[in-house]
């Protein structure tokens, strides 16, 4: 494919008196007065810089600057722990009706019930596939949620008198945002080893736990790729000591279906919508962070929650007293008179709504059948591509054991031998048509590569990459100054990183075009 | 099998490449006690025909009535070019931009879009967006107490006219990490902040002031003065600002003497559909003596291999995925789609009709006031000028004269009794450009009906 080469800053555009003018209300006598009804003192004196540019100005700068883009609608994108699936565009449509897109967050709760039946049911689903207790949905990221999830987890340990409790386990490959989270919720991350097989290793956590543990933060399968095959002994080592476990839902996709983060004991746990549930990534966001609970943690959810009456059954928020389901069932928010003990509001209204309407509409489509192969195809997908990779002489970081959904490589042996790094790997292949995985990440294996395929992507996607890869490792040793000066088909070139953080350009100013 | 590839024959070859006899053995390592035996909750699927029937019968169900509430989320026209543009896959199914040469896109409008903020709100740095305008006030909060090196207590003063959830926001994030927070009370006929709330504040040792400029009542503060008491105590200024308001009002960046340090808002107004309340973008911009403890990421323009210029992520050694335990946030996203919205609405509206969007929102506001006050029994409550939002105070309870206007398809406001209780009977109405004068009128008459009947026959 080819792609534009670069376009210039829409700033750049801008002549003065231009204007995408239908999109301008009137200005009249009226509306004049109104704005000069703004005190003196307060009024702004110099307009922003915006730029004054046409419709089709606008529509021409950013439809170019799309075809810059690598994304799934384009590219294969096996970026590993992101789960780049295929978004599906009914989910987009649905949630863009005109009545979901234009309803107010404070509306009446009267006229939010089809919304309100929606998100409540989607709780109920995720309770399904996750066994646990209770959701809330409003934490608005995969980090939101973790923070959500660690702040209960001291209010429980508060409200049992136990709040010197403020030391959270993280295994030493864990995604940043888990000791990043602790820190936020004004607790102390304590890092333990994993093992050679990829587990953690058990030796080290009964050493770490202790009358100060608050709890564990794991991913499970975990950021190797493997899943912790001793969860149960590492559940009953942190709960013996009386701290709790808390599920970083990043890897969810590798066992939708298949197993339960409540029924491995996990007392809190995030799930990421745009991953599992596919809503998109939109170039960083927006995301979704819903959170479950085990029975222990349900008084500390965060608020607002669906919940659903019929007839005189009450509220329900978690349990299965779903009441009458003859009896026309009707929604509210619960609020702090409900739950007394929540850790309160994070978000200014409830949650990424949109966000949860597309998560919503992929888990009807899929089903209960239908969430099981999402597991089953991933994991067939990245064990596949790792048995056709090393085949051809890559090494994988953890060769004795399964894939999960995703895999590593690592290059440490192409570095020594040819100089060339993950990184050239990862450029030389945008050259090739495809996505980067992940590199670097864990930096617990050298010159590594985390590779996710997912299971929307098909055997001969998966051969074309194979291929790539073939032709990569073929340059590695004939030519590999072609890789460490890829990419060289891209709108650019490798950039100054360290140029662009000492003389940080952060804003485009009128006097340096 | 909804959106998965393989055929039947394709699994065959893909087990014999792995030596694996069947899909169910790839699962061999997990614990067979574990396993999932039924997901009977989840319904069965749906095609999409379905499952689109179902959402517009649940769309239908909530109709598409009359809306005059702001508080923090307000309705305005979306040119149809930004979802257009922003849904197009190559925005909506990218990925944040860590491969810089396959993402130039999303990193151009990233930096457009800090260049179109840091300018609005007068500031010399923006990040590429916050959760929303309550967490991005919440993040301002924590950046403060790291960038107020002089002060130690982490005492905010966080005034009453605040909107309420962004004060709730603030206490459960930040009150994790020890921070204080004290509440200033607004003047009760006026609805704002005075300088004589801050007196007792004078000589301590306050980390930050927040400002909210219009407040949740709508009604402009005296930002000027509280921003030079704020500084002369050694407190930073952090500035809750409405993105629409900017047009008309003067910036956080020209505040006081030497401007607010830090400004945040919720984006939504900028192209954002108001969806249930999500997703949104906050937007947090700051000075850059400040830039090294701002949470979020940013975008800097620099030089290729070739010596050409191009975009990439910067100053990541603030982030989590770089700096852990000691990141300024554990924030990885922005709000990509929301703040692309942003970047197109404004490009869209340019400086100039913008400005006329507050103002015709100033004006049908106006309208608004004087069609309900005219009503026997409602009465304008603040008596100081104020951006597109007004609250009202009737002669008896709101919520059943709320509910009575949603059966006839208006959403006429928010109680403000449950936050507000000393206000008494009081109610929070917005209108924007959105509003015409018939569907003001239609409220107002819907209005004299449920209040007095007897007139209104």
């Amino acid at each position: 494919m080819s792609l534009p080469l670069r376009e210039k800053l829409i700033f750049q555009y801008s002549r003065p008196g231009r204007g995408a003018r239908a999109q301008w209300p009137a200005a009249t006598a009226a509306t004049a007065a109104a704005a000069a009804s703004v005190p003196a003192q307060l009024r702004r004196t110099q307009r922003p810089l915006l730029p004054e540019v046409s419709e089709l100005d606008v529509v021409r700068h950013y439809t170019r600057l799309s075809q810059l883009n690598f994304s799934i609608d384009t590219h294969f994108y096996p970026l590993g722990s992101c789960t780049m699936k295929y978004n599906p565009k009914a989910c987009n449509a649905a949630a863009l009706l005109p009545e979901f897109a234009g309803r107010h967050p404070l509306s009446s709760v009267a006229a939010g019930q089809g919304f309100m039946a929606c998100m409540y049911e989607l709780q109920e689903m995720l309770k399904a596939v996750t066994g646990m207790c209770a959701v809330a949905l409003s934490p608005l990221a995969g980090a939101h949620g973790e923070f959500a999830g660690v702040a209960m987890i001291r209010a429980y340990h508060r409200a049992r008198g136990e709040s010197e409790r403020n030391e959270v386990i993280v295994p030493q490959a864990a995604h940043g945002t888990n000791p990043a989270t602790a820190s936020m919720c004004g607790c102390v991350a304590r890092e333990v080893a994993v093992g050679p097989d990829g587990d953690v290793d058990l030796a080290a956590l009964r050493a770490a736990v202790g009358p100060r543990t608050a709890g564990i933060m794991l991913t499970n399968p975990s950021t190797l790729g493997v899943f912790e095959r001793r969860i149960e002994e590492v559940a009953r080592i942190v709960h013996e000591c009386g701290g709790l476990l808390y599920y970083d839902g990043a890897n969810l996709n590798a066992i939708l279906g298949k197993v339960r983060p409540g029924d491995m004991a996990f007392d809190a746990i995030h799930m990421n919508l745009h991953k599992t549930f596919s809503t998109p990534h939109g170039g960083g966001g927006p995301g979704a962070g819903a959170v479950g609970v085990s029975a222990r943690l349900l008084p500390f959810l965060p608020l607002p929650i669906v919940a659903r009456e019929a007839g005189l059954t009450g509220g329900d928020v978690g349990g299965d007293a779903c009441g009458d389901a003859s009896a026309p069932a009707s929604y509210r928010w619960l609020t702090e008179r409900d739950l007394p003990q929540s850790i309160g509001r994070l978000t200014t209204f409830a949650g990424n709504a949109g966000v949860l309407l597309r998560a919503y509409v992929y888990m009807r489509m899929l089903g209960r059948e239908g969430m099981r192969r999402v597991g089953e195809y991933a994991t067939l997908n990245a064990n596949y591509l790792e048995k056709r990779l090393t085949q051809l002489g890559f090494d994988a970081a953890y060769p004795q054991r399964r894939a999960s959904h995703e895999f590593i490589l690592t290059l440490r042996r192409q570095a020594q031998e040819n100089g060339v790094t993950a990184m050239d790997v990862a450029k030389r292949l945008l050259d090739l048509g495809f996505h980067a995985p992940t590199t670097y990440f864990p930096q617990l294996v050298s010159e590594c590569l985390l590779i996710e395929p997912t299971e929307t992507e098909s055997k001969e996607t998966l051969d074309a990459f194979v291929a790539a890869m073939a032709q990569i490792l073929r340059e590695a040793s004939e030519e590999p100054e072609r890789l460490r000066r890829a990419p060289h088909t891209l709108p650019v070139r490798r950039l100054d990183d360290v140029r662009a953080a000492r003389l940080p350009d952060l804003i485009f100013k009128s006097d340096a075009a | 099998m909804p959106f998965i590839p393989h055929t039947a024959e394709d699994v065959r070859e893909m087990l014999a490449v792995i030596g694996a006899p069947s899909i169910e053995a790839l699962f061999d390592e997990i614990p067979a006690n574990l396993r999932v035996s039924s997901l009977a909750e989840v319904p069965t699927g749906l095609n999409e025909l379905e499952v689109m029937q179902l959402m517009q019968s649940r769309a239908r169900q909530d109709g598409r009535p009359l809306c005059f509430i702001g508080a923090g989320a307000y309705e305005h026209h979306i040119p149809a070019a930004v979802w257009s543009t922003v849904t197009r896959g190559e925005f909506y199914s990218a990925y944040t931009p860590y491969q810089a040469e396959a993402s130039q896109g999303t990193l151009q409008s990233i930096y457009e879009y800090q260049s179109m903020l840091a300018s609005l709100t007068g500031m010399e740095v923006c990040n590429a967006s916050m959760y929303d305008g309550a967490t991005a006030l919440a993040e301002a909060v924590l950046m403060a107490v790291r960038a107020n090196r002089r002060s130690r207590s982490a005492r905010i003063l966080m005034p009453r006219s605040l909107h309420p959830h962004y004060r709730a926001v603030a206490v459960a994030t930040a009150g994790n990490q020890g921070v204080h927070f004290e509440e200033l009370p607004y003047q009760p006929a006026l609805g704002h902040t005075t300088i004589e709330s801050l007196a007792p504040f004078a000589g301590q040792d306050i980390t930050a002031l927040v400002i909210a400029q219009p407040n949740f009542f709508g009604v402009f503060e005296e930002v000027d003065a509280l921003t030079d008491f704020a500084h002369a105590q050694g407190a930073l200024v952090i500035a809750v600002v409405n993105p629409t308001s900017l047009a008309v009002l003067k910036p956080p960046g020209a505040w006081g003497d030497k401007g607010a340090n830090i400004a945040v808002g919720e984006g939504q107004p900028l192209g954002c559909p108001l969806s249930s309340g999500g997703p949104y973008f906050g937007f947090m911009s700051t000075r850059m003596e400040h830039v090294r403890q701002m949470p979020g990421r940013l975008v800097g323009r620099t030089l290729d291999l070739d010596g050409r210029p191009g975009f990439t992520l910067t100053l990541q050694a603030r982030e989590q995925h770089i700096r852990r335990a000691k990141a300024t946030s554990n924030i990885c996203t922005n709000q990509g789609l929301l703040m692309l919205a942003g970047t197109i609405y404004l490009a869209l509206l340019g400086a100039e009709g913008l400005e006329r969007v507050a103002a015709l929102s100033m004006q049908r506001t106006e309208q608004l006031t004087r069609a309900l006050t005219a009503i026997p029994g409602v009465r304008r409550l603040f008596g100081r000028p104020g951006f597109h939002e007004i609250v009202l105070a009737f002669d008896r309870p709101v919520a059943p004269v709320l509910a009575a206007l949603s059966a006839r398809g208006i959403e006429a406001g928010l109680d403000l009794s449950e936050h507000y209780p000393e206000l008494g009977y009081a109610l929070l109405a917005c209108a924007t450009e959105t509003k015409s004068t018939e569907d003001i009128e239609t409220y107002a008459r819907h209005l004299t009906e449920v209040l007095c009947p007897a007139r209104a026959a």
